[in-house]
């Protein structure tokens, strides 16, 4: 299991390859949910191209929307198969909304960007009009 | 055709079910290492089919995965354990694996493609985890009511089989029936080697489970729809129709309990394993006969069982006291064991089922249903009798002896409303006949197969000491019986004295008669010797008279011829 850690990067470092953790820099930036923590948790299984582009995408969403206020643990069932019951996985990828409740869960390599931000409830933040990445 | 050595068409490999009776019907099992689609609608039995599959496989030292899609496990678990199956005392034996799948759409939120890995992983880990050889899916197809990328689970399901396959696993697939199609979302079309339909049939509000098996590649398989009862040992099959008629003929004889009945039946009762039929009508004794057979199996320390349809266990005692059978005694021993059914309490197939059960628990060497006709209000003249001849040959398969009771109406003559007659070794039909203001009841055979036996009506006479046939009597006027037969019987002997005292009568004055004509001969005998003696006497007397008559005249000749030659001499003769 690769667990992100609450340790802060320093802005501008080289984003570390999936599966690992990542914290966003705390800063809050968007208004509302200031001073929520958002705890993602990203189920895969290896390496596949599909697990790799979910993480990536989850990263930038989350970059985007909830910079400095979430952490991302990854984990793999290959190595861990026992903890898929837990959050009820089935589909790979996974991404398991733990906090802020309600639980959400996402499947999918999270391409859909509309359909990732629907289900993590982020529409009400959503810019009308996305920046690209 | 020759078959090529050693190709086998049904040489597929089976895994044992372990589901009572689905194993004769399959040939063996299911086939081994590959999955089994088991499709029904909601509440047809397919979780259960489900559970035990792999409960009976924990039993026969395979362990199992339980994946569950519907249920919880603590729900599954205590749903079951109405069954019989104890799922955590597997669990904790390592024996079983029950994992629940929960899906809730509404916190699913679909961003992508994706696969089932995660499934896969969890399946994987939870056989390997206790090397299980039975894997069970409750319901798959919740998949696709949850998640909505079709084409994706279409591919994954396909992926989830060849996984399955790999694993060496012997599975069981649930799935929802469709409206047109076996299952609602086409599984079949992944599951291609054994396929099993569960149903339920309903006739006159009485439901009665079904299973069909629909497709098994590679093996026969009976293709009839097999009635099934879950009762609190699970799953029950009656593979009755694949029976084939080749039962053991026994040449042994047991007795009827009734010595004058013994007696019709050429001195030694019924035929061991026969199937026996007491028809009649309302209060002609057909229970009292079946009754008297239960008595005659108990007192040979056989066991017997009965299944009443109208009575109470506690009725059927009480009554048959009442004509000297103690069955309490042979209840107490446990060679006798009485059950009351309602006809309608399930339909006749589950009917089936639930005899076959509890004949199977209690091994009884006779039988006896009191009375079928009453199985007539849960269906068809056609399926009454087709359940019967299920359950009469399985009766003789099973080596036990059989004695069914038929209400026949009283307009109907020797032939029963269900027409089974054609399935029955021995009848018997008692009738009540109603014979100078009181009723009588009367017993014949109707036939008894391979024995000899009376053509004679009997008499039943039900006294508190027992039963007995007795001879009626038969005159000009027909049979009598009763108090008709008694007036008839001294009326007879009356006539039959007066003729016997004119006859002596009779001969009394024939000696006389002879005596006195006797009496008269030797008088007139008397009279002839002495009219004889006299006539013969005047005869005599006649004789000498009238020689003496003639002897007088020649002397006097001669004294007149000597005179007249002297007077010649005087002038010769004038």
């Amino acid at each position: 299991m690769t667990v992100a850690t609450g340790l802060p990067r320093p802005k501008g470092a080289p984003k570390p390859a999936p599966p690992s953790a990542i914290r966003s820099p705390s800063r809050p930036s968007k208004p509302g949910q200031a001073d929520e923590r958002w705890n993602l948790r990203l189920y895969v299984a290896g390496e596949t191209p599909k697990c790799v582009q979910a993480f990536q995408h989850l990263k930038e969403i989350c970059e985007e929307h909830l910079q400095g206020r979430y952490s991302i643990e990854v984990i793999d069932l290959l190595k861990n198969p026992t903890l898929a019951s837990g959050d009820q996985i089935i589909a790979i990828p996974t991404l398991v909304r733990q906090l802020p409740p309600p639980v959400k869960k996402i499947i999918g390599d999270l391409t859909n960007t509309e359909r990732v931000l629907v289900g993590l409830n982020l529409v009400a933040v959503v810019q009308p009009k996305r920046r690209a990445p | 055709m020759a078959s090529t050595p050693g190709v086998n068409p049904a040489t597929v490999d089976k895994t044992p079910s372990g589901i009572s009776g689905l194993d004769q019907i399959t040939g063996g099992g299911l086939p081994k290492g590959r999955a089994t689609l088991v499709c029904g609608g909601p509440g047809s039995g397919k979780t259960i089919f489900a559970v035990e599959f792999l409960v009976r496989g924990a039993e026969l030292g395979e362990p199992g995965v339980f994946v569950t899609f519907e249920e919880s496990v603590a729900d599954l678990t205590r749903n079951v354990a109405s069954l019989g199956f104890d799922l955590e005392l597997l669990e904790k034996e390592q024996r079983l694996t029950v994992d629940y799948v929960h899906l809730d759409p509404s916190e699913i939120e679909e961003a992508g493609g994706y696969s089932l890995d995660g499934l896969f992983v969890r399946l994987e880990h939870a056989i390997k985890a206790i090397g299980a050889k039975r894997v069970a899916l409750d319901t798959l197809e919740v998949l696709f009511s949850s998640l909505k990328d079709s084409t994706t689970l279409r591919a994954e399901t396909h992926r989830l089989f060849r996984f399955l396959k790999d694993c060496g696993v012997t599975a069981v697939v649930t799935a929802e029936a469709g409206a047109h199609t076996l299952t609602r979302q086409g599984l079949e079309e992944y599951v291609s080697d054994c396929v099993v339909s569960l149903g339920q049939s309903v006739f006159d509000q009485s439901a009665t489970r079904f299973l069909r098996i629909v497709k098994y590649r590679g093996s026969p398989h009976g293709t009839n729809e097999y009635p099934f009862l879950i009762d609190d040992t699970g799953f029950s099959v009656v593979p009755a129709t694949s029976l084939q008629l080749d039962y053991d003929v026994s040449q042994e004889r047991v007795s009827t309990g009734i010595a004058g009945l013994d007696g019709m039946l050429g001195g030694q009762g019924y035929y061991r394993t026969s199937t026996i039929l007491v028809s009649g009508t309302a209060g002609s004794g057909k229970s009292i006969l079946a009754a008297h057979l239960a008595n005659a199996t108990c007192q040979r320390g056989e066991r017997c069982m009965v299944f009443a349809f109208e009575e109470s266990p506690a009725q059927i005692v009480r009554n048959m006291r009442s004509v000297g059978l103690d069955l309490t005694h042979w209840q107490d021993k446990g060679l006798l064991q009485l059950r009351a059914t309602r006809p309608s309490l399930y339909g006749l197939e589950m009917h089936l089922v639930a005899l076959h059960k509890a004949i199977a628990e209690f091994k009884p060497q006779a039988v006896i249903l009191d009375p079928i006709s009453s199985f007539m209000s849960s269906g068809t003249a056609h399926q009454v009798k087709a359940m019967l001849v299920r359950l009469f040959d399985w009766l003789k398969a099973q080596q036990i002896t059989a004695l069914v009771t038929c209400l026949s109406p009283s307009s109907a003559k020797e032939e029963t409303e269900i027409g089974v007659s054609s399935l029955i070794d021995t009848w018997i039909e008692m009738r009540d006949l109603e014979i100078a203001g009181e009723r009588n009841r009367t017993l014949y055979m109707l036939k008894s197969r391979g024995m000899r036996h009376s053509n004679q009506v009997r008499e039943l006479v039900i006294a508190d000491s027992g039963v007995t046939l007795a001879d009626v009597f038969y005159g000009p006027d027909g049979v009598l019986l009763g108090s008709a037969k008694l007036t008839e019987e001294r009326k007879r002997a009356r006539e039959e004295r007066a003729a016997w005292e004119d006859g002596v009568r009779a001969e009394r004055l024939l000696e006389l008669k002879r005596e006195t004509i006797e009496a008269q001969i030797t008088t007139l005998r008397a009279e002839l010797a002495a009219h004889e003696e006299e006539t013969l006497r005047r005869i005599r007397a006649g004789k000498e008279y009238a020689e003496a008559t003639r002897a007088d005249r020649d002397s006097m000749t001669k004294l007149r011829n000597d005179a007249g030659r002297l007077q010649s001499t005087n002038g010769g003769r004038a």
